[in-house]
């Protein structure tokens, strides 16, 4: 019984050092970001690495996501006689929840783990320690550009899966279904209000900054050579994911 | 100088500095040897503050890096260059960019400077300018080291730390990377701390021999007298002794 306790005292104790720990990396690794030098260029090689080169996998997942929100929503709205809602469901859908919610997965899963094996490998070859010989603080270098990168890159894609999602829709239900085109976009019109909009896109700010922090954190704090690496990745990878959608609800509810 | 005084470090549990007593004398080349898995590259990361000890304080001209914090932190770093017995190359710059990086960050000088300096180091490491192109991975074992070794003397810094240097060299490179490192240190005087296993021929560039064992220095002198040094430990060592003879 004491043991037990113990195991629960020294689990609970963990998980607030390192959450206290995460937020302290995060204060520090944007509080960088208003100290000189600005760099920048790491900023945009960052938003290379992890906004552009994510965007074939978005335009893709965006393009069918869309697809089946359309048919879907397509069947279920029929036995109402209200397929003229589509256009207005389908761009809830995505403005709302699956856009942000999505693409931060998407991202996490393509930009998020390179970017954890990217700052190990640094950790554990001793680039990190390198740089800091070289009196260049690591956490400005390294982890400042890709935070920002992220803040930057995930609401543009978000943005772009939301459109691109909206075309698949259309594609489905207007192209092959047959509901008119005109209802379809009348309808999202009368219905998104700025409210979701802005809810979307604060949505995937958070989750912009939350993958790639945890992925940044993770990587930084590699131990144990390759294994290590390995490890911190798939925990990136696996806690990203719960976080953002942990992080929805919680959003959702505030937005609601 | 850097006084080493009292310097304690443990991991998990299991000691690997105990206790370590140094003097780094300033302008003078400090060698220090000793077994494999002494903790040789744990002590070079104590001097720059990279690891902090448990215990014990590393004064640079008495002020103390592990204490210190921020700014003089970071001013005291600019003095040092330090080279990784990994090497520690940046992955993702290629070679000139590589030993370009400290000038850039550091030393803020105009491009034109940076690419002949840059230039310099790489004939004088006997590395082509086709090889400045290339990237660390695509670089045999010997060239990282070269390469790593311009990176950090370009810097022409107060204080060099070398993990290693020759270690992966072949023998007439290894006895260039000798002869430039007594080269320019007769030219600019630098403190050096250099840890190598190459006996005798480290012998020929050190002021000052130290030999750790066990968590502790348990040799200090001149190249000469480390020579006949009245430790068997110390003699065993220097000696290349198979290691079942000690016990
Ligand atoms: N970050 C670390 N965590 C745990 N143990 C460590 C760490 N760094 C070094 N050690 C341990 O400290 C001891 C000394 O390591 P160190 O790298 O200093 O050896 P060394 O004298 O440089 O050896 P070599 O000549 O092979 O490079 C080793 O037993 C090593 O396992
Ligand atoms: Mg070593």
């Amino acid at each position: 019984m004491v043991a037990f306790i113990q195991l629960l005292g020294r689990v609970v104790l963990n998980w607030v050092r390192e959450t206290g720990r995460i937020q302290l990396f995060l204060l520090q690794g944007l509080a960088l970001a208003f100290v000189p030098p600005f760099r920048p260029r790491r900023v945009l090689q960052e938003i290379n690495q992890i906004g552009v080169k994510s965007t074939l996998i978005i335009l893709l997942t965006a393009l069918f996501t869309g697809m089946v929100l359309g048919l879907q929503g397509y069947y279920t709205l029929r036995k109402y006689g209200s397929e003229g809602a589509l256009g207005a469901a389908v761009a809830l859908s995505l403005i709302r929840e699956m856009g942000p919610v999505l693409t931060a997965l998407m991202v996490s899963a393509r930009a998020g783990s390179a970017v954890t094996a990217e700052v190990g490998i640094m950790r554990i070859t001793e680039q990190l320690d390198a740089l800091d010989t070289m009196a260049v603080n690591p956490v400005q270098y390294v982890v400042m550009p890709k935070l920002l990168a992220g803040l930057i890159a995930v609401p543009l894609l978000t943005a772009i899966f939301d459109v691109v999602g909206i075309l698949g829709g259309y594609l489905v239900g207007v192209v092959l279904l047959g509901v008119s085109s005109g209802s379809y976009f009348s309808g999202m019109v009368q219905s998104v209000v700025p409210l979701d909009i802005n809810g979307g896109i604060v949505k995937s700010l958070v989750f912009g900054l939350t993958i790639i922090l945890v992925a940044s954190y993770k990587g930084y704090h590699t131990e144990h050579g390759a294994e290590g690496v390995s490890r911190a990745t798939n925990q990136t990878v696996v806690l990203s994911a719960v976080l953002v959608l942990a992080w929805d609800y919680l959003l959702t509810s505030f937005f609601m | 100088m850097i006084q080493v005084i009292d310097l304690h470090k443990s991991f998990n549990g299991q000691a690997v500095l105990d206790g370590i007593n140094l003097e780094i004398p300033t302008g003078k080349i400090t060698v220090v040897i000793g077994k494999s898995g002494v903790g040789k590259s744990v002590l070079l990361k104590h001097l720059i503050g990279l690891l902090k000890p448990d215990r014990g304080q590393v004064l640079v001209d008495g002020l103390d890096i592990t204490k210190l914090q921020g700014r003089k932190l970071q001013d005291l770093k600019k003095r040092f260059a330090v080279l990784f017995q990994g090497g520690a190359l940046f992955d993702s710059l290629n070679v000139f960019e590589n030993i370009a990086f400290p000038l850039r960050e550091k030393a803020r000088l105009p491009e034109g400077e940076i690419v002949r300096r840059v230039h310099e180091r790489l004939e004088q490491m006997n590395l082509s300018l086709e090889a400045g192109k290339k990237f660390p991975d695509e670089l045999s074992g010997g060239m990282k080291k070269r390469v790593a070794l311009a990176r950090a003397m370009i810097q022409e810094p107060e204080i060099i730390l070398f993990d290693e240097p020759v270690t992966g060299l072949d023998p007439p490179m290894s006895n260039t990377v000798f002869h430039l490192i007594k080269k320019t240190h007769a030219a600019s005087n630098y403190t050096a701390l250099v840890v190598a296993h190459d006996i005798p021929e480290v012998f020929s560039i050190a002021d000052v021999v130290a030999m750790l064992h066990h968590g502790r220095i348990i040799a200090c002198c001149g190249p000469e007298e480390i020579k006949h040094h009245p430790d068997p430990v110390v003699q065993s060592f220097i000696r290349g002794e198979p290691d079942f003879l000690e016990a």
